[in-house]
């Protein structure tokens, strides 16, 4: 075989390759799909013909989307707001805080920073289970336990991972930066919040990102911290669409699910960039 | 040097007069969050109760009950066999595609963004997505992802490859793009085939990934709960010849979960055991993870 020969087939094996991928690509968005086929139509259609194109009697216009909002006898729009507000704070709150404490403890490294800073490595392994029942009752004691004050409990318990990361980007930056700073007449303060903090906005998106994401999806927390009949995040009023009525409307729990997730879709394909690569920073925890 | 030295010294003094400031928050939540209740925690696995505040100390009473329960070992064995399941199969078909997805082919970043996109839905959701669609091939045959175990465990499975596939492969394509090229091209020149270069030379370049990618969908397995529950809530469920009802399909953490918030709220204290059981498992999975990577940078 001369080269040409040997170009021409390794140009028709890729073309094979990515055809056979595209073909598998199709296939990881059939469920997506699914979910968007099954919340137009009429709920007794979506058990006995899943796969099918919603038409004529099991078509069933924007229904879905109108019964879901009042479904589950709490508005959909009260837990949408929730999550937002949890989310928002949580991960701003988490930003901040754990990115001070990590530049403190790297720059002081005394014995009590250090034992705060093992102790945080030593809480990303530590299960959620571990500290479930005693941490809500805590949170219920310390009046935690409305979305405006969970996110102390989100900071709390997501510290771990902000500060490892945080404090591992700390140590790359050199110390004579800050030095100068410190002669230039700025404070500690000064220093920290116009000279560290700008020089960090890498991490703080990969770790926002990360927190985004989490507290986002998180079901158990707040299911067991918010009062629910009050307060509810998108994934909890999901979760109690069944078994709260017997027989549960599955094209408006359709519906309900497109509408969650659209918004994560079109965050993700925005910020497609910084997402992956955050996720992969992340890596280093469970 | 001296002279740096001091200013270095002068400058952590200032720093630390702020300590309120930059620790105080962290420190005040992370008590509140992690610290206190963990103590209390291993306290309580000790103690026998239905409310904290009237906590009875009995000693190992607890872990008892929770290794003589057979809906524990159950959940144990299933759990383990799952992480075991899913982590060959996520791992394998990640390393697949990551593999397909660096040999330079068209439409490789559409592929990816596709690839990834699963992982940003929550357990829950992805759980009643995955349950209309195998209720909805299932229902042909006249039965149901709650009605035999079999179908719910590969029915997570599935979920979970979905999901987690796209991850990994995100990791998988970072080492693979490591590996260094001038001994891809050696391998080429000495005649080596594709799979030869594959097995003799990309693989073990690879392997800090394939080693973190392992540990991740291990401890990613046995932690799984948001799905398990939305999928099948631990159906179907089994009556024991005692009385007690074994749920098939149900994982560790949702055994825990069911243990402390079930009907019989005497049992917490064997719930707060089981959970000191489930971290102790946890956690030495993530310490030796921890000890092996380290090895490996040190060996770098």
């Amino acid at each position: 075989m001369n080269k040409q020969q040997t170009l021409a087939a390794e140009r028709r094996s890729k073309t094979i390759l990515s055809v056979v991928l595209g073909v598998i690509c199709v296939i990881y968005v059939l469920p997506v799909l699914t979910v968007v086929l099954n919340s137009f139509k009429v709920n007794t259609f979506v058990k006995t013909d899943t796969f099918a194109f919603p038409s004529g009697e099991s078509f069933a216009g924007l229904d879905n989307f109108i019964k879901g909002m009042t479904f589950g006898n709490y508005p959909f729009y009260k837990s949408a707001l929730y999550s937002v507000i949890i989310t928002v704070l949580s991960t701003f709150l988490i930003l901040l805080f754990t990115s001070m404490a990590a530049w403190y403890i790297t720059r002081v490294n005394s014995r009590f920073c250090r034992a705060v800073y093992y102790l945080c490595v030593f809480s990303m392994v530590v299960p959620f289970q571990m500290v479930m029942f005693t941490l809500s009752k805590t949170a219920d004691t310390l009046k935690l336990n409305t979305p405006w004050t969970i996110p102390v409990v989100y900071l709390g318990f997501g510290a771990g991972l902000a500060i490892f990361m945080f404090a591992g980007f700390v140590k790359s930056i050199p110390l004579e930066i800050e030095e100068a700073a410190a002669i230039d007449g700025c404070g500690p303060l000064r220093t920290y919040f116009s000279v560290v903090l700008p020089m960090l906005k890498p991490t703080m998106i990969s770790v926002g990102i990360l927190e985004i994401m989490w507290v986002w999806n998180d079901y158990l927390l707040p299911v067991l911290v918010l009062d629910i009949n009050e307060y509810r995040t998108i994934p909890i009023h999901i979760q109690y669409l069944k078994g709260s009525y017997g027989t549960v409307d599955l094209g408006a729990t359709m519906a309900l699910i497109l509408m969650s997730i659209i918004p994560v879709i079109i965050f993700y394909l925005l910020c497609q960039k910084h997402i992956i690569k955050g996720v992969a920073a992340g890596a280093v925890k469970g | 040097m001296s002279k740096k030295l001091r200013r270095d010294n002068s400058m952590i003094r200032q720093t630390r007069m702020w300590s309120p400031l930059f620790m105080g928050p962290v420190v005040a939540a992370f008590i509140i969050g992690f610290v206190w209740p963990f103590v209390q925690g291993i306290y309580l696995s000790f103690c026998k109760f239905k409310t904290i505040s009237k906590a009875e100390f009995i000693g190992f009473g607890n872990y008892v009950k929770a290794f003589q329960d057979a809906s524990f070992t159950h959940a144990f064995w299933y759990t383990a066999l799952f992480a075991v399941t899913s982590l060959v199969f996520i791992n394998v078909l990640a390393f697949a595609v990551a593999y397909a997805l660096t040999q330079g082919i068209k439409g490789s970043n559409l592929y990816r963004t596709v690839f990834f996109m699963p992982n940003l839905i929550g357990g829950i959701v992805l759980g009643y997505i995955w349950s209309m669609i195998f209720d909805g091939v299932l229902s042909r045959y006249g039965t149901s992802i709650l009605l035999e175990s079999k179908y719910g465990f590969w029915g997570l499975i599935i979920l979970m490859c979905w999901q987690q596939i796209g991850y990994m492969m995100i990791i998988y394509i970072a080492g693979l793009q490591a590996v260094p090229e001038d001994m891809l091209e050696a391998a080429k020149i000495d005649g080596a085939t594709k799979w030869q270069t594959l097995f003799k030379v990309t693989i073990p370049n690879v392997m800090p990934s394939i080693t973190i990618c392992m540990f991740l969908s291990l401890t990613n397995g046995f932690k799984l709960f948001d799905q398990n529950l939305a999928l099948t809530a631990g159906q179907p469920y089994i009556i024991q010849p005692d009385g007690s009802t074994i749920n098939t399909t149900e994982m560790l953490a949702l055994n825990i979960y069911n243990t402390f918030y079930g009907s019989n709220a005497a049992a917490r204290g064997t719930a707060q055991a089981k959970a000191v059981i489930f971290f102790i498992l946890v956690a030495a999975i993530g310490l030796i993870q921890l000890n092996y990577t380290r090895k490996r940078e040190v060996q770098q």
